[in-house]
Formats: C-alpha cells, structure tokens, sequence
C-alpha cells in the first residue's frame, strides 16, 4: 500500500505553477508575437488603457503591454540566471567546504560571511564597473551574492548528512567517495536545498527589479519591470497602470515561486509523503 | 586457535587515542581466523566500537590510530590498514570485511528505495546489471528470510519495521561477500522477541558461507550464543579472552566476573518470573 508508486500531489505546488506559469507563458510569448515593436514610440504618451494600447502606453509613447511581455521574460532569465549561477557555484563550494579539514573549511567559512555581509547592491555597481550595466552584470552579481548563501546552506547539509551511519555503512561497503557523493549526499540535501533554490529564485527576480530600478540592470529597448516601475514613477498619479502593471506581474511570479518552493518540499522528500 | 584455518586478521598494539588525548583503545591485540567466530564484549565506551573501526581504517578525523591491522583476505594479499591511503582501503573494504551496525534506521539512506541500497554492492561487486541484479536483489532479501522480497525492494526505510531494515542492513553487508562480517551490536536496537530471530539468521548465514565474524556486544548471553571466543574490553584495554566457555564458567578477571555474574542474576530472574507465570 505505501509502498505503490504514486504521483505526489500538492495544492501548493499547482497553484506555484500557475501563477509562474502564467508568467512564463507570457515571455515565450513575447518570442513569437508582440503587439509592438518594443522602442516603437509611435504611439501618444501616457495613454490611459484601450484600444489600440491595451494597457496604455509610457511618456515616451511605447505600449506597455510590450514593454511588459519582454519585461517577463527579462525577469524569468535573471531569475534562472542566477540560481544557475549561484547554485553552481554555491554548490561546489559548500560541497568542499563540507568535505574540507578544519582549517580550510574555517577559512571557506569566513570568506563566506563578508560575502554574505557584501550588499547586493554594491556588488552589482562593481560587476557594473567592471563589464558594463547588462542583464549579464546583474545576474553575474546576483548569482555571486547568492552563491555565498547557497555554500553556506550547502555545508551545513553536508556536514550533517557525513555524520549518518549510512555513510559510515556506505564506506564500510567499499563505496568510493565520487560515488557517495552522487548517490547519497546530494539526495539527501536536495529536498532542503532545492526549497531554498525556488525562494533565491523569487529572490533573484526582486534583486534585478531592484538594480534594473536604479539604472543597473538590461539598457533600453530590453524592458524590465524594475525600470518600467522607475520610468512610470513621476506620472504614477496620471497614469497608474504603468505602476500598477508591472507591480502586479512581480508579485505574481513571485508568489508563484515561493509557492513552488513550498510544495517542492512537500513532494522532494519521501519522508513527508507518507503524512499527507 | 584451530590451526587448520589461515589467519585472516592480525590486530596488533592497537592504539586509538582522541584528539583531546584519552586513550580509546590501548594496546589490543588479537588474531581472527577465516571463519571464526569471535565476540568482543565490553560496557558502553568500553572501545569495542572504536575497534571495529580501526579495523576498517573509519576512526573518525582527528584519532590518532597507532599499532598494527593486517588482513590477509583470500585473493587480496595482505593489507595493513593502518596508514593506508583511501583508495586501497576502498578495494579492502566489502571484500575483506563489511559491518552491520547497531542502529538500522540510520544505517540505511532514508530516500533511497531500499532494493536500490542493496543493488549497490552486488552492482560493484558481482558486476551485475537490470534483471540480473533486480533477482540478485530479490534472492539477497530472500537470504535474510524477508517476506514478499520485491515489495520490501520498492520500500523506503521508513516503511517497513525496525526488524526488517536490520535484515536489509544484514543483506547489504552480506552482498559484498566479506570474508569478515562486523556486527556492531546487531540486535541492541531491536525488541527481544526480534532479536533472537535477527541473532539465528546471523548465525545462520555466517556458518553457511564460512564466514568470520567479529560480533561486538555488551549483552554476555548474546555472544556467548554466537561467538566461539571472546575478549572483554574494559577502559579499551583487553582484560580477558579464551573460548567462550572458559569465560563462562571460569572468568578470570575481576570485571568479566561481575559481568557473568550480572547475566545469571538476570537469568534466574527472568526463569523465576517465568516459572511463577507457568504455575501460579
């Protein structure tokens, strides 16, 4: 009986998937058809919503409807982008430092901390200064900025899952290490692991919102939400869709992807199956 | 002890010390042969674990193991542990010796599928793969007397009963084909009723396969069952050891007797509790 294969199901999890869903159907859309060309400024400037602008158009006279669809998919990339990057990258390192003797570990640890200390923000104008301000700067910063925390979460698993007998019982097997690392460590940490890369996800799509606000996110014609937020803030009172718009599709995607998280918890663990 | 048997294991003036600079284990030495049965014995913090895992080069990082461990498995030329570099620890390991361990819940990785737990040894050692080794897996919990073997091979740990993950962790370290089995107090986390099974199983299939056995509990009735010989291990160090008999009925050691002594006590109560329920 429990021990029948079954699909795990979570209401959580749907309800993640069609909210971020939504989203994602939205910006593959955007590859395909849009209702206007994005730096198309033909239009009259602050439309209020209609035809023939569905929501409206900005002070320079763009549709917002497109600006909003590339926006989405900006969004989705950072968001991916960066726990790619940061997943990666946090990965490895937590795996060293979980696996390191004490005093590489120590130092892997305190590097860790000014890391996570580092505001995002300043991290994102040097990788800014560095290369020049892109999508790709700001992932690459946000990626890094996450990646510290993914370490620092990653080595504490991994420590945890060293010190079960079942490793112990895998090496006493003759297990080699490669092996144990692929079949037992990382099962073990992904369940946790795997939550905490959804909400670094949702994280993520806030942190390029943010740089994109403050001028150091994807240059025109690529819209993002984040400036569309900043460019739609001094006319928010005449024209408040292109506040609104935006704000409503960052809470979506974002609620979208905690709510996964929330119910990729439910389902990565076989342990909790058995309870619902 | 019998001379026709070739020795197996060598331990030697085996030393453990922790880092803070308590001794383990100190200076305990013994030789096993292939296919004998020996116990070790000792209250909790007595060193037995801590033999056992010198002996399979898995002392925790910081111990300072001195002293020598030699395996002479068949087929693997002679070995010393101690000092040796990963990798041949890794070859010796499952071929020359695999350990069941006190506790089977957390013995057993609690999100893999447990026919897939027991397929890694047989995979790696028998070289066996798809329905080769899914019958491999069934015959080996078959081995261990485990009811409906393919539904227990599609279980997680969690599913099924403290006895019968100590029968999967039995098959597992049964799968590499050890010419030594460790016991690390196989039963101790088991309900009595379970553990005389788990015990006549162990028994059992050791004897079958002409297996050594080094079977480490703190439980003298338990050993004395299992083992042809024993040493007592108080403090880490050796304080007595000869054939099981001999310990019985003639304990030296000031320690071993209070053990036997401990045990009988625990005896005639129990057959005077049992006698007054048989008839009251």
């Amino acid at each position: 009986m429990t021990t029948r294969r079954r699909v795990p199901r979570s209401a959580t999890l749907i309800a993640g998937c069609v909210l971020a869903g939504l989203v994602l159907a939205v910006a593959v859309l955007s590859f395909f058809w849009l209702p206007y060309a994005p730096d198309d400024t033909s239009g009259d400037r602050l439309m209020p919503p209609g035809l023939p602008h569905l929501l409206g158009t900005d002070k320079l006279g763009r549709d917002l409807l497109t600006q909003l669809m590339i926006g989405a998919r900006v969004a989705l990339e950072a968001g991916a982008g960066s726990v790619l990057i940061g997943g990666l990258v946090g990965l490895a390192g937590g795996l060293a430092a979980g696996f390191a003797t004490r005093w590489l570990d120590d130092t892997i640890s305190a590097l860790l901390d000014i890391l996570i200390a580092f505001p995002t923000v300043l991290l994102a104008m040097l990788v800014t200064a560095a290369r020049e301000a892109s999508l790709g700067s700001a992932v690459i910063a946000i990626g890094l900025a996450m990646s510290a925390i993914v370490a620092r979460l990653t080595r504490v698993l991994v420590k945890r899952v060293l010190a079960q007998d079942f490793i112990t019982a895998s090496r006493t097997s003759g297990t080699s290490w490669p092996r144990i690392i692929l079949e037992h460590v990382l099962p073990n940490i992904w369940p946790t692991l795997s939550v905490n890369l959804a909400l670094q996800f949702g994280l993520a799509v806030l942190a390029e919102a943010s740089l994109s606000y403050l001028g150091l996110g994807a240059p025109p014609p690529n819209a993002s939400w984040g400036r569309m937020l900043q460019e739609a803030q001094a006319s928010v009172f005449i024209a408040p869709a292109g506040v609104i718009a935006p704000g409503v599709l960052l809470v979506v995607l974002v609620v979208g992807v905690n709510l996964i998280a929330d119910g990729v918890r439910d389902v990565a663990d076989p342990t909790r199956r058995r309870t619902r | 002890m019998t001379g026709d048997r070739a020795t197996l294991l060598a331990v030697a003036g085996l030393h453990v010390r922790s880092p803070e600079g308590r001794d383990l284990v100190s200076d305990v030495s013994f030789t096993l042969d292939a296919g004998e049965r020996l116990g070790l014995i000792g209250e909790s913090g007595s060193g037995k674990s801590m033999t056992a895992l010198a002996i399979t080069g898995l002392t925790p990082p910081g111990m300072a193991v001195s002293g020598s461990v030699v395996f002479d498995a068949p087929g693997l030329g002679r070995t010393e542990v101690v000092g040796a570099g990963e990798r041949r620890l890794t070859s010796l390991r499952g071929r020359a010796t695999s350990t069941v361990f006190q506790e089977p819940l957390t013995a057993l990785d609690p999100l893999m599928r447990v026919g897939r737990q027991v397929a890694e040894p047989l995979r790696r050692r028998r070289g066996l793969r798809g329905r080769a080794l899914d019958a491999a897996v069934t015959a080996a919990l078959e081995e261990v007397r485990l009811p409906d073997p393919e539904r227990i091979a599609r279980a997680y740990p969690h599913e099924i009963s403290g006895g019968q993950r100590q029968r999967v962790a039995i098959a597992m370290a049964l799968a590499c084909d050890p010419a030594l089995l460790i016991a690390d107090e196989p039963t101790t986390a088991l309900d009595v009723t379970v553990q005389a099974d788990v015990l006549a199983l162990l028994d059992g299939l050791v004897r079958e396969r002409g297996m050594a056995l080094l079977f480490i509990s703190h439980d003298l009735a338990v050993v004395s069952r299992i083992a042809e010989r024993v040493i007592v291990l108080k403090n880490g160090a050796a304080v007595e050891s000869g054939s099981v008999d001999d310990v019985v009925n003639a304990p030296r050691h000031p320690y071993t007797r209070q053990l036997v002594g401990s045990a009988r006590r625990l005896d005639s109560a129990l057959d005077d509790v049992l006698d007054d329920w048989r008839a009251p």
